[in-house]
């Protein structure tokens, strides 16, 4: 976590309206998704492969059903230019079928299969045919805080979805199980933590570290359950901050399906993320028992890619200078993070020398530079 | 500045020469190595053969003077902020009480000697026996005194060893105060660089001449006490008197607007200087110091937008304005929504902590770079208070919600019991503790 609560008078609004889900009727979208919705295009996703029905389709509302025929958990994502997520699901364990509901205006767009959940994944081409959409800057921008809505509402349902499976663990007093799920849950929450961080006290107590707390204040959430796992190798009495936890994240999700950001929330989100990564991650302070802070590393880097890319139509009004920075940098780093891969997970934070955490470290600063100007070009 | 004359002054020492009349003779020649602060800095304090150091009358001759060592207080509390600080912690090695005396007494002098621009010790740096080591290292000849303040501060270990033993028979002196500080939320303290029987803080206008008080000091010492941490600071980040402008500190604020400052009169008896009764008799006038190495993550700072900068102070970055507000110097209003409730302005000002208020008299930091690249500086924040428990530990407990914690990590900790001043030369640095 942050090591305060952000209360951002002025800058945070809670939006009382409860989103829509994939199937969006935005301001923009009557006219526009006249076309599609051919009953559900069908997608088998192996291990080492992703085929998409479907490689061309027409403008409108289109329903993909994903099937995991392979061995490893795995995510489906809808790309357009620069990885801006226009729709993902999260979380597809082997032999489910999971639906995403998406809708698309003409353009060229990938799609994306993620078995272990981590890297490029497997790539796919797709043309979404007819007219041409022109929007407004408003309208580009409210597109932005819709898609970012709906990657929220994915996100929290795999966490609210890894979480139960690893307070299950805990409660079973499964170790090692456990310990493996551990830094997998926390990697939704991580990749949209600007958004759980605005809602008082929770995040403290489901992501406080050991020594955050006030006078009187009990360690709780995740970092606790961490240090019973590792420190102490035992769960005997971890069950009521595990049930603990699992309350907490439920209440954080319900909270944030009802937030909007604004755009320069989006905007600032993305850096902060960063300055997570910088302050907390490269640092080893995050995950001080487990040292799994890479996890969180890549997850709040594709956090703050999914923010930035959701005002990516904005920006390259703008500044199409700044987005082409913008996606090198975001390269950069995740190659720098590359480096650290080990199957489909990363390499231990204790594991890494200072030299490879100098160069994470670089890699985070220059693409964090670039990102903190993305907040003056959206308000300008 | 000086209100006397310090008494070995008339006469030069016999021996050597004493930095002052060296200075004296070299003035003008070496008035080329403070080019930067202009030839009026060195030509302002005409020290030739006159009694009282730092007569200065003007320009930069006031950073060059001496300042006044006797008095009821120690300076460096309320003395104006010089520019520069070397901190410096000590342990106490001896178990014998008689040598720790001896060391105060002889460090005070050295101490009234070196604030007045002379030599640390009588024999001076250019000792008449060349077999000798010059009983001064050397490097502050030709400088000035440049208003060097040297004050100390007794930390819990002075009177209570480790093991809770009463090494120096002067546990029943400990003041109630004068105890560990809590674990704050949030603190990354190393343990290496925090804590300390003995402090002394060296100030003065000119770095070289704050470092030679402290290592004429330490050398001193050996044997007695040996040095357990030390801190250099630059550029003053509170203003300790009205007449000094705000300074800023490295997140390019203003710092320390608000702070209790030497005209505040009364209310320096309220919050800074410990009142008869408040505890052990040796310390009344004394004070309480709180050192603080706060590392600031600058790169990510650097980096915020300047609105969040400024709803994180919870002022204007310009004027040093509180929002909502035009001037610097106009009060914080709490009741105001234009400052955020978690803006730094708001929980640290007296009226968020039941009117805790403290001297604070910090510096900025820079100790190179980390291991990851990134600048390793921050602000050494010092606040002297009549009682920590009614002073810094409220007003940090208060902090725990401070936005700006995001981009600090305190890494060094410190709490010394700061006696009163010396009255003459018979008088020396903790006497009432010892006679």
């Amino acid at each position: 976590m942050t090591r305060t609560v952000r209360a951002r008078v002025g800058l945070m609004t809670l939006s009382g309206a409860v989103l829509l889900t994939g199937c969006s009727a935005d301001s923009s979208g009557e006219g526009a998704s006249g076309g599609g919705d051919e009953g559900p295009i069908a997608v088998a996703a192996g291990d080492d492969s992703c085929d998409v029905g479907e490689s061309e389709l027409s403008a409108g509302t289109h329903t993909f059903a994903v099937t995991n025929n392979g061995s490893q958990v795995t995510e489906f994502y809808v790309y357009a230019e620069g990885d801006r997520v226009m729709g993902e699901v999260e979380n597809i364990g082997p032999g489910l079928t999971r639906e995403l509901i998406v809708e698309l205006a003409a353009g060229d767009y990938e799609t994306a299969c993620k078995p272990g959940m981590i890297g490029d994944g497997i790539r796919n081409d797709l043309t979404i045919t007819g007219e041409a959409e022109r929007l407004t800057e408003d309208e580009l921008l409210a597109q932005a805080t819709e898609d970012y809505s709906r990657y929220v509402q994915s996100q929290t349902v795999a966490l609210t979805e890894k979480n139960d499976e690893f307070v299950a663990a805990v409660l079973a007093g499964d170790i090692p199980g456990a310990k493996a799920l551990f830094p997998i849950a926390r990697t939704y929450w991580e990749r949209i933590e600007p958004v759980a961080e605005i809602f008082g006290d929770l995040d403290p107590a489901i992501d406080g570290r050991e020594g955050d707390q006030a006078e009187g204040e009990e360690f709780t959430g995740w970092h606790k359950l961490e240090y019973d796992l590792w420190v102490l190798g035992d769960v005997s009495q971890s069950g009521p901050i595990a049930e603990k936890l699992q309350a907490d994240v439920a209440e954080v999700v319900e909270l944030a399906n009802t937030t909007e950001l604004s755009p320069i929330q989006l905007a600032n989100g993305a850096k902060e993320l960063l300055d997570e990564i910088a302050t907390g991650k490269i640092t080893g302070e995050e995950d001080r028992y487990s040292h799994t802070d890479l996890w969180d590393f890549a997850a709040n880097l594709e956090g703050s890619e999914a923010s930035v890319q959701a005002l990516r139509p904005a920006l390259e009004e703008r500044d199409p200078e700044l987005v082409a920075a913008l996606d090198a940098e975001f390269a950069n780093a995740a190659a720098a993070l590359e480096v650290h891969r080990v199957g489909d997970g990363w390499q231990l934070h204790n594991e890494l020398t200072e030299e490879q955490l100098q160069a994470l470290s670089d890699a985070i600063n220059a693409l964090a530079e670039e990102v903190s100007k993305v907040a003056g070009v959206i308000a300008g | 500045m000086s209100e006397e004359p310090p008494d070995d002054a008339a006469a030069a020492p016999p021996a050597g020469l004493s930095r002052r009349r060296l200075f004296g003779l070299a003035g003008a020649g070496t008035a080329g190595v403070l080019a930067a602060g202009g030839a009026g800095f060195l030509l302002g304090n005409p020290s030739t053969g006159s009694g009282a150091p730092g007569a200065a009358t003007s320009g930069f001759g006031e950073l060059a003077a001496a300042t006044a060592f006797d008095g009821h207080h120690q300076a460096g509390i309320v003395t104006p902020a010089q520019d520069r600080l070397h901190f410096v912690a000590f342990d106490i090695v001896t178990d014998d009480r008689e040598e720790l005396r001896a060391m105060l007494q002889e460090w005070t002098a050295a101490a009234r000697r070196m604030t007045q621009g002379e030599a640390a010790g009588e024999g001076g740096a250019i000792p008449d026996v060349p077999e000798s080591p010059p009983e001064d290292t050397g490097e502050a000849l030709d400088l000035p005194a440049s208003g060097l303040t040297i004050t100390v501060g007794f930390g819990p270990g002075m009177f209570l060893g480790p093991d809770g033993a009463d090494r120096f028979g002067l546990a029943a002196d400990k003041p109630e105060a004068l105890a560990d500080l809590p674990a704050f939320p949030g603190d990354t303290l190393r343990p290496e660089i925090s804590g300390g029987d003995i402090c002394i803080q060296a100030c003065a206008h000119d770095p070289q001449v704050a470092v030679h008080a402290v290592r004429n000091l330490a050398r001193i010492g050996f044997g007695v006490v040996t040095v357990r941490w030390s801190q250099l600071g630059f550029g003053r980040t509170s203003s300790t008197t009205v007449n000094q402008v705000t300074p800023r500190n490295l997140f390019g604020f203003k710092d320390g607007t608000n702070n209790v400052k030497a005209e505040s009169g009364e209310v320096l008896d309220e919050h800074v200087w410990v009142q008869p009764g408040d505890g052990p008799e040796w310390l009344t006038g004394g004070s309480y110091v709180v050192s603080r190495r706060i590392a600031m993550t600058i790169e990510t700072w650097d980096r915020t937008s300047l609105v969040e900068q400024e709803q994180i102070i919870g002022r204007t970055k310009g004027e040093g304005a509180p929002l909502g507000t035009g001037k610097e110097f106009d009060p914080v209003d709490l009741t105001a929504t234009s400052i955020p409730v978690n803006a730094h302005v708001r929980l640290a000002n007296p009226n968020s902590n039941d009117g805790a208020a403290l001297l604070r008299r910090g510096y900025s930091f820079v100790d190179g770079t980390t291991d990851l690249g990134r600048l390793d500086a921050g602000l050494f924040f010092l606040a002297y208070q009549r009682d920590p428990r009614t002073g810094f530990i409220p007003v940090q407990r208060n902090l725990r919600t401070d936005v700006m914690n995001e981009y600090i990590r305190h890494t060094s900790s410190g709490l010394f019991a700061c006696p009163p001043g010396v009255d003459g030369p018979d008088d020396y640095w903790g006497r009432a503790l010892f006679e």
